[in-house]
């Protein structure tokens, strides 16, 4: 017992933890953690981009050329169930483990051994999903809303994919407990919940939509496993049940997800575009209050995505309204951000391209989330590309470039390196150029009906699926370059003061780049 | 890069546009064919020219700012982060702007509702990947599925004006009539639409619900199925021919003979051989999207045909597969007639390298039923 005791008294610096492979099996460190989560969910989102590249080959002309219906299927499924799980959502807590504790002069999270949980469950859930493909009959292909009866049929992979989904969901609760903890009980003496950066203010509300919304999923798909397996009849109209019951309680998660894919990607950007103005965030109070009463609101809004199920008028109406109020703080939150650079002094190093992309694509995707809210126009465009370039816009240019603005933003502070700012700014312009003639032009196939979820297509939208295909072989390749950048930047570089940018503010940049092991294990005093 | 070769990229891409050019892409959505429909197409041309006034005022004040207000211009930063009255215009704007859009779309949400007074009702159920059109007071009833030929799909030959957009029994309405839609589906969701009539109903099994067309012009009007409902959902269009009343009403005369001839054909004694050669066509029709042309299928999921133990065993437990289904497979019964059922059976016993001998006889399969 001696040397445990000795080592009791060692500086908390170098107290044994483990080193190579267990240092991160067992971290219970929230930077180490952070780390594995933003690395697990960078494979995850070159993973399932090369299956979108799949999706577009196939696309790239009419008729069938590469893949079978049923294998495109596969692809579109998967694609979006690890992009959503395994890439954006993962990305994002990775943020939290890195960023929450820096941020608010915590030594750590609250609950280090629940934290190193939640991201190793993240491994069996993959490995299931990603298994499921290997399975006789092959991975689910009924979307990743998987509604019933389609997904009834489904072979084993089905089930695998709910376990998965099941692993996925403890994790996200537990995560969120842990961050909800954090924020409520470590902040350092003086921060008031007023004071908050406002990327606290989003994870915390984020946090809060996830533990309210996960159970659900849970619940739908449980549901779904009873009705395949042990004879219930939940969603099937023979046995008494409705498989329009299914889309209802997968879209009361499904809609407060969405807003967990953005709400932190605002807070990331409410970070970095005063830092390049070198100005206050404007409007700091009514950012808050606009991002709880998003949260709150995206709990009434669900129907929307089920317009042409048939609803009674009242419902279509009520849902309707309920989705146009969204816009209002929404469009608060974009007009602060403007506000913010209006008479800045701006300077656009990557982190703030990046967030004037976001800013500007973001609201495109706005727009068209506007015009499909208009139930009449929905019903046009319901189940067509409108709705793929529309939520495209918003998780894409939204949530993925704001990620990628946090990770150049932030990179110094990690690595003690600055990253090579001419390679970032040509990974910015390629992707930004890519995602758009990517994306675009699907406005246009979507209006002039085209179904999404279908390998083959009608003459007339050969041009812009052409075009489009192109476009996401330069998005996806324009990525490994971002792999590059975040490699080089790791392995060398410019030494990073501890505040590499001039505007930027916030206790993460008190302390050394890069940032030590322990970080406030004092507190500092925030006046 | 030289001149030559940034032209002749130049060139290559140009002629990514010139690719299929008998089909003319569009930017908007179809012209309208009923009056929802135009209302629709308002409804959107309003909303999107707000998006653009808006985007003009918002943006353009972002971007005069990224010009003007930037640090390599020498400007300095002000410290202004609240303005309490910018805020609260900046609410009700928007706010006014929603009441304005919510107005003319809940008027139309309400006359799309309005199924009352139809003149005709035709229940349209979607099948794994079919559609079938029952005209309820006039006793027509069929199943219409895509026509255009695997050949074109995979690529052997030249791809038709209508690729994919076309199929072998259209659903027929009168101009002018107002036209109740019955929409359910038999086995998984499906949604039955047509662009043109501003129509997107999901077909859900069990339930039936409602909508309304009234056609305004003669033509024919295409669409397709757009809800994801397995492999085939790209491959299930949907093809209505609006007809002036006469010919609408001959066109049902020759349907209700086609059907009295067809139910004649039960009746009959039918020859095993002539029933094999009737069964190809059906097979090639309804199986062979599932279980291959030459019956090899896709296991595990769609089994092959050649030795089945089905195909190959009692007549009785292959006759009630057919009719009645099992998991995946669909109950045909509602679908196929005697005769197609008995010349379809006949085909896979014989052929696709099974060879029972046997066969059943249509008036067999009508007392199955």
């Amino acid at each position: 017992m001696s040397t445990t005791t000795a080592t009791h008294h060692d500086d908390h610096g170098d107290h044994g933890h483990p080193t190579g492979i267990m240092r991160w099996v067992a971290s219970t460190n929230h930077k180490d953690i952070g780390t594995l989560y933003l690395w697990f969910s960078f494979f995850m989102f070159l993973f399932a981009g090369a299956m979108a590249l799949g999706i577009r080959a196939e696309l790239f002309q009419p008729g069938l050329q590469f893949l079978e219906p049923e294998q495109f299927n596969r692809l579109t499924t998967l694609h979006g169930l690890i992009m959503i799980f395994g890439a954006i959502m993962p990305a994002f807590v990775g943020f939290a483990n890195w960023m929450v504790p820096m941020m608010i002069g915590a030594p750590d999270m609250a609950f280090p051994r629940l934290n190193n949980m939640s991201f190793w469950l993240l491994i069996p859930a993959a490995l299931l999903l990603i298994g499921s493909i290997f399975v006789p009959g092959g991975a689910i292909a009924g979307g990743w809303t998987m509604y019933p009866p389609l997904s009834i049929q489904q072979g084993m992979a089905m089930d695998m994919t709910i376990f998965a989904i099941h692993i996925l969901g403890i994790s996200s609760i537990v995560g969120s407990i842990n961050i909800i903890t954090t924020i409520l009980n470590l902040r350092a003496p003086g921060m008031g919940l007023m004071k908050m950066p406002l990327f606290i203010w989003t994870w915390l509300i984020t946090a809060f939509l996830l533990i309210a919304s996960m159970p659900i999923l849970a619940g739908a798909i449980t549901m779904m496993l009873t009705d395949r397996h042990f004879g219930t009849s939940f969603f099937d109209a023979a046995g008494g049940g409705d498989p329009v019951l299914f889309q209802h309680v997968f879209w009361f998660f499904g809609h407060p997800e969405v807003y967990i894919m953005i709400l932190p990607a605002f807070g990331i950007v409410s970070t970095i575009i005063p830092a390049f103005a070198r100005k206050p965030l404007f409007g700091y109070a009514s950012m808050v209050y606009a991002t709880s009463a998003i949260a709150l609101l995206s709990f009434v809004v669900w129907a929307h995505h089920m317009f042409t199920t048939g609803m009674p008028v009242a419902g279509q109406l009520f849902f309707m309204y309920s989705t146009m109020l969204i816009s209002i703080p929404t469009g608060v939150k974009v007009f602060n951000w403007i506000a913010t650079m209006w008479r800045g002094s701006m300077t656009f190093e990557t982190p703030m391209l990046f967030s004037i992309a976001f800013v500007f694509l973001f609201t495109l995707g706005g727009f068209s989330g506007l015009v499909l809210a208009i139930l009449p126009v929905d019903i046009q465009l319901q189940d067509t590309y409108y709705v793929v370039a529309h939520f495209h816009y918003v998780l894409f240019s939204g949530a993925a470039m704001s990620i990628m603005a946090g990770v150049y933003y932030w990179l110094p502070k990690w690595t003690g390196h600055m990253y090579d700012e001419t390679l970032g700014k040509w990974h910015f312009w390629l992707t930004t150029i890519a995602f758009n003639i990517t994306f675009f032009p699907m406005h246009f196939t979507g209006l002039a009906g085209m179904p999404r979820r279908v390998p083959d297509y009608a003459l007339q939208f050969a041009e812009f699926n052409m075009i489009s295909s192109l476009g996401a072989f330069a998005l996806g390749i324009s990525q490994l370059l971002f792999l590059y950048v975040v490699i080089k930047c790791i392995r060398g570089g410019e030494k990073a003061a501890a505040n590499p940018w001039e505007g930027a503010e916030g206790l993460e940049w008190t302390v050394p780049s890069p940032a030590p092991f322990h970080t406030f294990e004092t507190p500092p005093t925030v006046k | 890069m030289n001149k030559r070769t940034i032209l002749s990229l130049g060139a290559a891409f140009l002629s990514l546009f010139t690719i299929n050019s008998h089909a003319d892409y569009a930017l908007n959505l179809k012209t309208p064919a009923t009056e929802i429909a135009s209302q629709i197409y308002d409804l959107h041309m309003l909303i999107l020219w707000v998006c653009v006034a808006i985007f003009i005022v918002v943006f353009g004040l972002m971007f005069y700012s990224i010009v003007k207000h930037r640090k390599s211009v020498g400007h300095k930063a002000a410290q202004f982060h609240e303005h309490h009255w910018l805020e609260i215009i900046w609410t009700i704007i928007p706010v006014v702007i929603l009441v304005v859009m919510a107005y003319p779309a809940t008027k139309t949400i309400l006359a799309m509702k309005d199924t009352a007074a139809a003149d005709m009702s035709i229940k349209i159920t979607g099948y794994q990947w079919k559609w079938g059109y029952d005209y309820l007071d006039q006793n027509v009833k069929f199943i219409s599925t895509l026509s255009t030929p695997q050949d074109q799909i995979h690529n052997k030959e030249e791809k038709g004006e209508n690729y994919l957009l076309e199929v072998d029994n259209p659903m027929v309405v009168p101009v002018g009539q107002k036209v109740r839609l019955l929409i359910t589906a038999a086995d998984v969701i499906h949604a039955w639409w047509i662009p043109e009539f501003g129509v997107k109903q999901d077909a859900i099994p069990g339930f039936m619900k409602e909508a309304w067309i009234r056609v305004e012009k003669p033509g024919t009007y295409r669409g397709q199925c757009a809800e994801l409902c397995g492999k085939e959902h790209g491959y299930m269009p949907i093809v209505v021919e609006a007809m002036e009343q006469a010919d609408y009403d001959a066109w049902v005369v020759a349907q209700q003979d086609a059907s009295a001839a067809a139910s004649a054909g039960a009746d009959k004694e039918w020859a095993q051989d002539d029933l094999i050669t009737a069964g190809k066509a059906v097979y090639e029709k309804n199986c062979s999207v599932c279980h291959g042309a030459t019956g090899a299928g896709i296991p595990p999921a769609f089994p092959a045909m050649t030795g089945s133990a089905v195909v190959t065993g009692p007549i009785e437990t292959h006759l009630d597969m057919i009719l009645n289904g099992k998991n995946i497979m669909p109950a045909w019964k509602a679908v196929l007639n005697d005769v197609d059922i008995a010349a379809v059976i006949a085909y896979e016993r014989n052929a696709l390298g099974n060879s029972t001998g046997d066969s059943i006889q249509p008036s067999a399969v009508k007392a199955a039923r």
